[in-house]
């Protein structure tokens, strides 16, 4: 027997899988094909103040060992999000759920995580400061230790749930801002968000995707990952939710080699809907493979 | 939404870059036509999204057309090959609303996914007449499959080198439908749109990422809120349509 209980965050989960933001929608689809309660947890689609349609389509585009999406956090807003969508999804989801929260102004952050430190439902508050995809806000938050910092302690003042902040891979000292985050008390940090990517179509000699730039994600990115947790785990002492390409039980044990406590998986559900799944069930026997009798063990100790 | 490994039996060139592959596998999951596929290739990152020609209890036909990488490889798969595919994807045609004569009206790779929804309506007793719009004579195809099934079939090409010179709104004259399907590429939905006073319903494209509803990559507004074209579509009603 091997144990694959982490705690994140005080919030102790069955295992340490996580999908990503803005790959699993708000559940529904995936609680169709599996009971997606095997799930350490999942952090819900970015959800913002207001409704939000999100950019023009084409929103997508191929890439080798990866993709690039330019969604611009499409959602409903949080209100409908807590009268619609969380009644909905604990029918079929009865952990502590991630609540994805992002924005355009620091009051903004602090409103809608407000409003969400309400529901028992979630667990904890993952704030994205890391969009690519949208102008005035997300990643603005997150490419200035100072900025990020207070985004920070406006979401700690208004809740007592679990704070932690996403950050972007698209700055030049991710250490400073996590460090930052960390004395503006956040309880927990996730990276990576996807990297900014581009793709032109070379019939049309155009962009392929309508934004022209968005978020290069997929398992191309996977060393950029492990390499960013490695350097933000070692420079922190809260906990490191690493996520970024993950898409094998081998993947998870080497993000937490690195240094996550949690690992999320994104990209790798829209290709394979059963991913999460599949690494859950495939966990234990590379764990096994490799003499790790407790995930606990292996945290940090690259 | 079941993912299921199909092996390749026939792949073959309707025209210089059509092509018709036909598979066995699983296909309970295909509950409606108009329906779609996604396919994942080796090699490729995000599978591709095709619609569904044709399905029998264990076998599928697809038809599709050769327009970058991914396509290039599926064209290249020798008989035998094993493809893992998602299939029953899309919410496919509402056959209820077809009234006693349905016209069909499909634009290039958009034909394919009229032929089961053809099939259907003949089998339900309907008389259907099908428009099928290419650019030119050499790139047209199943014009003699709809006629086998029972459809009057008439085919426009821009070039006037088969059928009807011009769209397949120039073919629409003396044609007295109950209701319209079509599929094809979006300026043609919309000169369809604009074109018609009966009502129908249209089958849209989009580049898709995960292809069930997940990803919000395919989002469209409606005038009844936004839609994911693959999940809530591929097939919109007329009357919701914002162009």
């Amino acid at each position: 027997m091997v144990n694959m209980k982490v705690n994140l965050c005080g919030i102790e989960m069955d295992n340490p899988i996580i999908p990503a933001s803005g790959t699993f929608g708000y559940g529904y689809e995936f609680a169709e094909l599996y009971d997606i309660n095997i799930l350490g947890s999942f952090s819900f689609k970015g959800t913002t103040l207001e409704p939000r349609f999100g950019n023009p389509t084409p929103r997508i585009a191929e890439c080798t060992a990866g993709m690039i999406n330019a969604v611009g956090l499409q959602n409903p807003g949080v209100d409908k999000v807590i009268s619609e969508e969380l009644p909905r999804l604990a029918k079929c989801f009865h952990k502590p759920v991630m609540a994805n929260v992002s924005g355009f102004s620091v009051p903004e952050y602090a409103a809608t995580c407000q409003k969400l430190d309400q529901c028992d439902q979630v667990g904890w508050l993952e704030v994205n400061v890391s969009c690519p995809n949208v102008h005035g806000g997300g990643m603005s938050f997150g490419t200035s230790p100072e900025a990020a910092a207070e985004v920070t302690r406006a979401v700690k003042a208004v809740t007592t749930k679990p704070v932690i902040i996403k950050l972007s891979p698209n700055v030049t000292d991710i250490v400073s801002i996590a460090k930052a985050c960390e004395e503006a008390g956040a309880d927990g940090i996730s990276l990576i968000n996807t990297l900014l990517g581009m793709r032109i179509d070379l019939k049309t000699k155009k962009p392929v995707i309508a934004n022209k730039m968005g978020g290069f994600s997929g398992s191309a990115i996977f060393p950029v990952a492990v390499r960013m947790v490695y350097q933000v785990a070692h420079a922190v002492k809260i906990p490191v939710v690493g996520m970024g390409g993950v898409t094998t039980a081998e993947d998870v044990i080497e993000l937490m080699l690195a240094g996550a406590t949690a690992v999320q998986v994104g990209a790798a559900n829209l290709i394979e809907p059963y991913a999460c799944k599949n690494i859950i069930e495939d966990l234990p026997k590379v764990m096994e493979k490799y003499g790790i009798t407790d995930l606990n063990d292996i945290i940090n100790i690259s | 939404m079941i993912q299921a490994i199909f092996t390749v039996t026939e792949n073959i060139p309707l025209t210089k870059d059509v092509m018709r592959m036909t598979l066995t596998g699983d296909c309970s999951a295909i509950t409606r036509c108009g329906q779609f596929v996604n396919l994942k290739i080796e090699g490729r990152y995000l599978r591709r999204p095709i619609s569904v020609c044709d399905r029998q209890e264990n076998e599928l036909t697809l038809i599709y057309k050769i327009v970058g990488g991914g396509t290039k490889d599926m064209s290249e798969m020798p008989v035998g090959t094993k493809v893992d595919i998602l299939t029953g994807l899309g919410n496919g045609y509402d056959l209820t609303k077809a009234g006693d004569r349905p016209l069909l009206v499909g634009g290039g790779v958009g034909v394919p996914p009229l032929y089961l929804l053809a099939k259907e309506l003949i089998a339900q007793g309907k008389s259907v007449t099908v428009i099928l719009g290419f650019n030119t004579a050499s790139e047209v195809f199943y014009e003699e499959e709809f006629k086998a099934i029972g459809c009057t079939v008439r085919v426009t090409t821009v070039d006037g080198t088969k059928g009807i010179k011009g769209f397949v709104t120039d073919a629409l004259d003396g044609i007295d439908a109950t209701y319209f399907y079509t599929c094809g590429p979006e300026p043609m939905l919309k000169a369809l749109y604009n074109a018609t006073k009966i009502s129908g319903q249209f089958s849209f494209e989009e580049r898709m990422g995960c292809g069930f509803g997940a990803c919000m990559g395919c989002s469209c507004k409606t005038k009844y809120g936004n839609k994911r074209i693959c999940k809530d579509g591929p097939v919109l009603e007329k009357e919701e349509i914002i162009w």
